[in-house]
């Protein structure tokens, strides 16, 4: 049976100023997997990713999320995609000035007709999903860098959104934080079935997570495959890149 | 409708600042629009509203209260001596009155109401900007600009009247101080004289200005903090353009309010 488009990127460019960052980018992603978007820092990963949700406006190219353009949608229709969908930011982004409860059920509050005792329970299960059920009266400024991802991710997967984009999911953790963040996303992934794209450089992380991976260089896509393909490859950049990526790990 | 980008960098030429003055205008029209077209729109978030109405309360009350009694002091002690060259001790408490009532009591609470909270708001909203909670907002369905500006924007412009009712109080009974140090007066006389001077016309102005004097000062803080870039020097620097661009627009529509005032009430 033929799998289900969920996203599909067609000639997507972005430039600031005359610094062109995407340059006709193309990818499709399918119902429950996993693409993990490789590159050098500034090489347009997250601006990809920051197109896919709305942040930015592309400067051509189109995005589809579920068949729906995002490119021509306005706020209210993209909302509703949004509410579909959870993203995971580099720094976690979790509000600062709220307790780690209050992060997880802002969320739902503003956008869902939830019982309290819902709130409580849908709050209590995501904190238990990612193992920090002690921290839900802490503020995020008590909070490690991996307990931070952690609760940026349970707040992602708090709707249950049936995409999820992750910017950079183990960046500046410890190696073996680093594993664990991984396999967590993996094994949620797994329980959840969505589908999601990756962006990092961190090889471990992608190849606890990634069912197929793409390698962007300067704007461009110049790698699409499987990670056994894209470490197997005898291009000299993608050599270098990932035996420096082994070295660092 | 897009916000025009300013240019963020060191030593801009006059070009640039000149670019980067219009831009700011362009800005604060935009984000006026937008504030007008969402505050009428649900959710309203009272309890947001209240909360920031609490917080800056609390934050600006023990330097207004200290400001409000000195003007007052100050005002009769500097005025009594000059009042009394000409004779003219018994007016010293109206006078002193009117001067807190129509200019200085509102006034000086907005200045200092925006070195207070024009700054905090630039920097609590430029914080959130430069490490992603803004968009972390934006991307989970929720207008950002709704629970953070708006509600803003209304606890500012609802609590700097009840400030400047306070300060103005606070003022005239720092008058009363400054008059018993400098000449004696029963504090029946200086009551009576304060009432007899003080009309609606003179009383109204100042208070109905202030609405305007807090809606710039969260405008200005919350644009400012919205439209932060360049990491940690970016937010301090929405932090101090916000002051400083706060307290130039209240002397600003201080004067147009002063010609409107007087245009109404003549005399």
């Amino acid at each position: 049976m033929a799998r289900i488009e969920k996203i599909k990127i067609e000639n997507l460019t972005k430039k600031f100023g005359e610094l062109v960052v995407l340059d006709g980018v193309s990818i499709n992603v399918c119902e429950g997997e996993n693409l993990v978007v490789f590159g050098r820092s500034g090489t347009g990963k997250s601006v990809l990713l920051k197109c896919v949700i709305g942040l930015l406006k592309p400067d051509e190219g189109r995005i589809f999320i579920d068949g729906k353009d995002v490119t021509k949608l306005k706020t209210k229709e993209l909302n509703k995609i949004r509410k579909k969908t959870g993203f995971l930011f580099q720094g976690a982004a979790l509000y600062d000035s709220m307790t780690v409860r209050e992060n997880l059920e802002f969320p739902l509050r503003r956008n869902f007709n939830f019982t309290e005792g819902e709130i409580k329970e849908k709050t209590l299960r995501a904190l238990d999903l990612v193992g920090l059920g002690e921290a839900i009266d802490k503020m995020p400024s008590e909070l490690s860098g991996g307990m931070r991802k952690r609760i940026g991710l349970a707040r992602s997967i708090i709707t249950e959104p049936e995409i999820m984009f992750y910017d950079e999911p183990t960046t500046g953790l410890d190696p073996l934080t680093a594993k664990e963040i991984s396999s967590l996303i993996r094994d949620l992934q797994n329980q959840f079935q969505m589908t999601s794209i990756v962006v990092t450089h961190d090889l471990i992380c992608a190849n606890i997570i990634a069912d197929r991976a793409i390698f962007l260089v300067d704007g461009k896509i110049k790698f699409r495959g499987t990670i056994e393909e894209l470490k197997a490859s005898d291009d000299i950049f993608l050599r270098n890149f990932f035996s420096q990526e082994i070295i660092t790990a | 409708m897009e916000l025009p980008k300013l240019i963020f960098k060191k030593n801009l030429d006059f070009p640039e600042r000149l670019f980067n003055f219009f831009a700011t205008v362009t800005g604060l029209t935009i984000f006026s629009f937008r504030f007008l077209r969402q505050v009428f729109v649900p959710p309203y978030d009272i309890a947001e509203i209240k909360k920031h109405m609490v917080e800056l309360g609390v934050k600006t009350f023990p330097i207004v209260s200290v400001t409000g009694f000195i003007i007052g002091l100050v005002l009769a002690l500097q005025s009594q001596p000059v009042f009394a060259r000409f004779g003219a001790s018994d007016y010293l408490p109206g006078t002193v009155a009117l001067s807190v009532v129509r200019e200085l009591g509102p006034v000086i609470t907005a200045l200092i109401f925006a070195g207070r909270v024009s700054s905090g708001i630039g920097a609590e909203l430029g914080s959130m900007r430069v490490t992603e909670q803004i968009d972390a907002m934006e991307v989970s369905a929720v207008n950002p600009f709704k629970y953070l500006v708006v509600t803003r924007i209304i606890a500012t412009t609802m609590i700097l009247p009840l400030l400047t009712v306070y300060v103005i109080f606070l003022a005239i009974l720092g008058g009363y101080i400054g008059v018993i140090i400098s000449q004696g007066m029963s504090f029946e006389y200086y009551k009576n004289s304060v009432i007899n001077a003080i009309q609606l016309k003179d009383l109204l102005p100042g208070v109905i200005k202030t609405f305007v004097f807090g809606y710039l000062v969260g405008l200005v803080g919350a644009y400012k903090g919205f439209t932060a870039e360049g990491g940690t020097e970016g937010v301090g620097k929405a932090s101090t353009t916000a002051v400083v661009l706060s307290s130039l627009l209240i002397l600003l529509f201080d004067t147009v309010l002063v010609k409107i005032t007087l245009w109404i009430w003549p005399g």
